[in-house]
Order: structure tokens, then sequence, then C-alpha cells
């Protein structure tokens, strides 16, 4: 059997469970699994491009993936009306001012002579910078969550088409990305790995406090759509029409428009990203990249810049992942920073880089939509084996209940299990690197 | 001016919470660094390692309390600590045998290690959450101040009051004993010296005779009651929640980065370098400067340079301060 094969008969494995799910369950979860498989498959390509080709350890695409979120409302979202002219530009100002005063602090840094005088006039510089930068900013902040606090609050975006914002939060996490690299590469893999998970924690931190930039813990809901509305298609008497011809009622068949509307939109950037991701795998700079992960040392005396191709990989790994987290926060059209937990949006990405196969593209979206299915529906296996398991006991029972409350925790444990048993059982893959 | 009431005020916000947090943190950074120093792994899991020896040490608390049996004013946890730790050395020498065992011999490149590591926690967390659920526990009992506010000022006569909880006082007596027990241990026994003997030098600590399986036991054994000790009491002065057991992943090792990765002084000073920061960073200074500054120049705000939320910030920030000045950390840890 050829690989060929293989590949095709593991995706079509996928493809009959996904459509198992739409006979047995319903076409509306099915279709969303396949939603999310797409935008999952687009987060291990970015994962993958770290991780396979260059062998860097990244643990906060949570954050990459949040500030891709960020993008989505920042771009597509109306602007509050009065929030520039009250507070806005001063909050922009205040900003600026703290980034020249971070710059002004680097700068003294490089070119004053070490010694007490440069530490004095560093902290110097950073300490009034900081008050001055509070000074400005923190009116500035409260006029604008004053705006009717209940429904904006915020600064509100720039009232663009939502699709603009995919570009933008990969570009927002790719800055990010930049930040973290620029230190953490080029020492040992293991602080990189701790850098982006402090990043990730932070990211969410501000979006969680920052009321002035996406309304915090009390989200961003209604963003607008790059898709009809499902009101509107059943309100269409063409639509309706065109679904009675099909045999569907109008609620259901525009429901299920709207999703595969979103499935091309998805799958149109996951086959743009899949080219360019193979073709970088197969250009001389993927090769490059993989004799560098091979053997760091012979290919820093070939005269290869290991630490810039790294920075490169990063970046653009991270910005794969913004791009991805973009496009989930316009498919949910809301933004709901307390829902960002390292589990969900960092953890679950590895593990469908390590199952599908790192190294291959292919096998990245091989994961991506195996794992995303099994997180669906590990919950209710879960819960159908608790029950089973407590089936002899008495409804009364305490631990009965308890047994079948903890099942929503099983899906940590399943996934964990995953990713050891083929780390240590079959650790290139389903699909090996070639 | 009024120096001595900021003094007081200074030590009842900042100093007292500083060490006993700066001393849960300095005993979690302890057991990062052995890991890191005789595994050569940075182990993602010890977060939820704490998580899960404070768990059996609670279940265990409860079994007591409902016993009846307690220590008086000092807490029933301590009573329980010594079944908690017994608890996490069987888990973690269990892990090794059944996951990382392999990965050594196989002579694994760290970063794999790593990745199994992040796996490991998440299993933790998992059985952890099954077991005792995701929410709060709270499992403090006995007597909640060692001298409360109030007492305070009726003794002095002082306007501010000096509280000193039970917690904060258990946490840093504890911190001290097992601090020097560890030192002894590391330096004037046999196996403490064959562990930093293996740490140093892997390769001639394997011809002169030492067996690597011991010490890899003997290090899970340690990380295992330090881990379960600083659980514990994190857990009792403020609370068990096993979510918030993986975020103080960030503040560990960022205290024994600063501290440098393999270097137990180091881990020490790295945890109250972080604990000191936080703190000072995220504290209004309103009421003390009030104190300290001269008639009509008290600041109106609070004077909280971050919120509390950015807690996690400080670490960071510091943690990358490090990277970009001294990767070796300040006491000249083995990694770059």
């Amino acid at each position: 059997m050829t690989q060929t094969v293989k590949n095709t008969i593991l995706f079509a494995i996928i493809a009959l469970m996904i459509i198992y799910t739409g006979f047995e369950q319903s076409w509306n979860s099915a279709l969303l699994i396949i939603a999310m498989g797409l935008i999952s498959s687009i987060m291990a390509l970015g994962v993958n491009l770290q991780w396979g080709f260059a062998g860097l350890f990244n643990v906060g695409i949570m954050g990459f993936v949040a500030l891709g979120g960020l993008a989505a409302v920042l771009v597509s979202m109306k602007p509050t009306e009065g929030a520039w002219t009250t507070g806005g530009f001063a909050i922009v100002g205040a900003l600026l001012l703290g980034a020249a005063t971070v710059v002004a602090a680097v700068m003294l840094m490089k070119r004053m002579a070490p010694g007490m005088a440069r530490t004095l006039a560093v902290i110097a510089v950073l300490v009034i910078g900081f008050f001055v930068f509070r000074a400005v900013l923190d009116p500035a902040v409260e006029a604008v969550e004053a705006i009717s606090p209940a429904k904006t609050g915020y600064l509100g975006g720039l009232g663009l088409p939502v699709l603009i914002s995919w570009p933008v939060g990969g570009l927002f996490a790719a800055g990010a990305a930049w930040l973290i690299g620029k230190t953490a590469l080029g020492l040992r893999s293991d602080y990189l790995a701790i850098a982006t998970l402090g990043i990730a924690e932070i990211i969410i931190a501000v979006l969680k406090n920052e009321d002035w930039l996406s309304r915090g813990v009390k989200n961003v809901i209604g963003l607008p759509r790059p898709v009809p509305y499902e009101i509107d298609l059943q309100n269409d008497p063409s639509f309706v029409e065109r679904a009675a011809g099909f045999g569907f009622d109008p609620v259901e068949a525009s429901t299920l428009w709207v999703k595969l509307l979103y499935i091309a939109l998805f799958a149109t950037v996951l086959i743009i990203l899949l080219w360019m991701s193979q073709r970088a795998l197969h250009s001389p700079w993927g090769r490059m990249l993989r004799a560098i992960r091979d053997n760091e040392v012979a290919a820093e005396a070939m005269g290869k810049d290991v630490t810039a191709r790294h920075l490169q990989v990063f970046i653009l790994g991270s910005a794969i992942c913004g791009i991805a987290g973009a496009m989930m926060t316009t498919m949910d059209s809301q933004l709901t920073p307390g829902t960002y937990q390292p589990l969900r949006f960092t953890f679950l990405i590895w593990v469908m880089v390590i199952v599908g196969g790192s190294g291959n593209n292919f096998g990245a979206i091989l994961g991506g939509f195996l794992i995303w299915f099994l997180w669906v529906q590990v919950e209710p296996m879960g819960l159908w084996l608790m029950n089973l398991i407590t089936a002899g006991m008495a409804d009364t029972s305490a631990l009965k209940q308890h047994l079948i409350e903890s099942a929503a925790h099983m899906r940590l444990l399943t996934m964990g299990m995953v990713l050891l048993l083929v780390l240590r059982f079959s650790p290139r893959g389903l699909i090996p690197e070639r | 001016m009024d120096l001595l009431n900021a003094f007081i005020a200074l030590s009842n916000y900042v100093l007292i919470p500083g060490i006993a947090y700066g001393s849960q943190l300095a005993l979690g950074a302890l057991g990062v660094t052995l890991v890191y120093g005789i595994l050569r792994f940075s182990n993602f899991a010890h977060g939820d390692t704490m998580a899960m020896g404070t768990m059996a040490t609670i279940l265990v608390t409860w079994l007591f309390q409902s016993m009846g049996l307690s220590l008086g004013f000092l807490p029933t946890a301590l009573l329980a600590l010594p079944f908690g730790i017994a608890f996490a050395i069987l888990l973690l020498l269990g892990t090794d045998k059944v996951v990382y065992k392999f990965y050594r011999e196989q002579k694994a490149k760290p970063v794999i290690l790593v990745i199994v590591s992040l796996g490991v926690t998440f299993i933790y967390n998992g059985i952890t959450r099954f077991i005792i659920g995701a929410d709060d526990q709270n499992f403090l009992d006995g007597q909640r101040f060692i001298m409360s506010a109030r007492d305070f000022k009726e003794i002095t006569g002082l306007k501010e009051g000096l509280a000193f909880k039970t917690t904060q006082g258990i946490t840093i007596v504890t911190a001290i004993i097992v601090v020097v027990l560890l030192f002894w241990f590391l330096n004037k026994t046999r196996a403490g010296k064959s562990m930093r003997a293996y740490s140093d030098n892997e390769d001639l600590a394997l011809l002169s005779g030492i067996n690597p399986e011991r010490v890899v036991m003997i290090t899970w054994m340690i990380v295992a009651a330090l881990a379960t000790i600083a659980g514990t009491l994190y857990g009792l002065d403020k609370s068990f929640k096993p979510f918030t057991y993986f975020q103080l992943l960030l503040p560990i090792f960022a205290a024994a980065i600063v501290g440098g990765l393999g270097s137990p002084v180091g881990a020490i000073a790295g945890g109250f370098v972080i604990a000191f920061s936080e703190v000072t960073i995220t504290y209004a200074w309103k009421k003390v400067l009030g104190y300290v500054m001269p008639e009509g120049l008290e600041p109106d705000g609070l004077v909280q340079l971050m919120s509390t939320d950015y807690k996690f910030a400080v670490s960071f920030v510091i943690l990358l301060i490090v990277l970009l000045i001294k990767p070796t950390g300040l006491f000249k840890g083995k990694s770059v």
C-alpha cells in the first residue's frame, strides 16, 4: 500500500465519521464539526510550521488566536460615537508615549557607557515615562468606558468588512511573536516555551481587563458577518422556494446554507495556506529549516543564520494562528475572552500536530479534523461511559452524581492520554514526514 | 510624617504577604530547579503536581476533620501533609516509571521531554478535576490569626493595624525548616552529594559508580515533597483551585530562571524577587504614601502601578529582562 493510498483512506475514514454524525445526530452539528475542523487545521498548519519544520516549541497558541479575535473586533465593529473625540486619541497618544519611553530606555542602554549613571538614567526614564503614561491614559480610559457602558463603553472598531480582519489578525499575532522571538530565541529551547506560555496569559489578561479596547469580560457580541443572516434567508421567497425544491424546511435550510458558506470561505483560506506551506516545505528555505532542526551546529557551520531563520518561522507560524483566531471569532460573531483556555487553544492544537504527524502539512490537517472530532464527541461518550458504570447504583448515591458531573473533565484526561500514547508508540504520527 | 504607621502599613500589606508568597514560590521553584538539574528538562507538570499533592492533603484533612482529629489552633492540614507527600511520591515515581523513563533511556532531546511533561500536566489536571472538581476548596481550620489587626491596635495604640495570619506564620516557619533540611541533605549526606555530582557532570558521576536510577528516584521523592508542601501552604494561605495551580507555573518558572535554572540558592532568591515585585507593583500605595509624604502632598489616587489582574505580567516582564540581560540568572545556572 503506497503512502498516497494510506493517506486517502485516513481522510476517507474521517469523512465517514462526520457523515455518520450527520445521519445520527444532525447535519448542523456535522457541518459545524467541518467548519471548526477547518479552523483547527489552519492552527495546526501554523504550529506544524514552527514545530515540524523548525523544532520550535510554542505553548502560547492561545494568545495568538486571541489576538486574531481582537483584530476581528477592531476591524469590523462600528466606531462608538464620540469615543474617539472624548478619549480615543488620548489613549493612542498615551500608548505612543509608553512605547517612546521603552524605546528611550533601550537607546540609553545602548548608547551610554555601562555603570551607575546608566542604570540610574534608565530607571529615571522608565519611572517618569510610566507616570506620564498613566496620567494621560487613566482619564481617557475612564471617559471612554463611561459612554453607555451597558452597550458599548469601548472605542469600537473601524467599521470595515470583517474579512479584512483575517490578515490583520495575522499581523497582530506576528507582532507579538516578534517581541517574544527576539528575546527568547537563540537561548535554550525551554525558554521559548516558558516565554510563550507567559505572553499567552498576559494577552488574555489584557483582553479581560482593558474594557476600552474590547469591553473585557462584558464581551463584544454581534460582529458583522461575511455571510447572510438566517432570518433574511427565511424571508427571502426565492431561497424558501429553492429549499423546498430540495425538500428542506426554510429554517433548517438557512442554518445549513450559512454554515456551508462559512465552510467555503474557510476551505479557501486553508487551501491557500496549504499550498504556500507545501511550497515552503519543498523550497530551499524549507530544506534549510529542516537542516537547522536536525543539526543546528552543522547548519551554523555552513553559514546559516539559525536565530534569524527561527525568528522568521516563528513569526510566520504565529501569524497563521492569528488568522485562524480571527476566522473563529468571525464565525462565532462574538469575542468572549473568558472562554480562552490553554487546554482548548494551546494543548489541543499540539495534540493535533503530533497525532497527525509533525513535519507533514497533510498530517496537520488530518490531525486537525480527527482531534476536533474527538474533542466534540468525547464528552457525550464520557457521559455515556459514566452512565454505564453507574447504572447499577441508586439514583440518589452521591458517588453516582459526582461521577456523572465529572464526566466533562474526561476531555483533559483523554487528550493527555492520546498525546502520551502517540508520542511513545508512534512518535512520527499518522502521516509521517517524508 | 508618620514613619512608624507607614512602616506598619507597609509590613501589613507588602512585607508579610510578600515573604509568605515568596516562600511558597521558592519551594515551588526549588522543585522545578531540581528536576532541571538532575533530569535536564523544564517540568511543565510541576504546577499540577502541586495540585495533586494538595488534593491528597485536602482529602485526608477532610477525613481527619470528620473523625474529629485536629491540631488545636493549627490547621488540621499539617497533620494530613505527610499523607499528601506520600501520595505525591508514589504518583511521581509511578509517572517516572510509566512515562519519563522511556525517554531517558532513549536519550531524547529535552524539548521532547517538555512536550511529554505537558501531556502529563493535562492528565494530572484531569484527574484532579475529576476527583475534587474545578471549584475553589476551603480546607483551612484552626485559629485564623496569630495577631489580628484589632489586637495589634489595642496593644500598641497605633492607628495602623498589623495582621499576622496563622497561615503566613506556618508558611514562613515551614519554608525555613524545609530549606534547611534540603541544604543539609544536598551538602552533607552521601545521597545528596551524589545528586549534586550527577547534576554537575553526568559522565564523571557515572564513572565514579553513582547509580543514576537511584539519583533520579531520590530527586522525584524530594520534588514530590517540595511540591506538596508548596501547594498545601499556598492553598491554606489563599485557596485551592486546580486552574490557579496551573497558572502558578509562570511565576515559579520565572523564579527559577531569575535565580538560574539548576541552582537551589537561586531558586529561593528568585522566588522572593518575583514575589516582592508582584506585590509592590500591584499594591495601592496610597496609604503608605499618605503617612510618609509631607502635609498637603498626599496622593489623591490609589498610586497602584498596575491592577492585580496583571500580576502575571510582572513575573513575565522580569523573566524577559533576565533573558535579555543575563540568561544564566543571578546565581549562574547551568544553561544558556
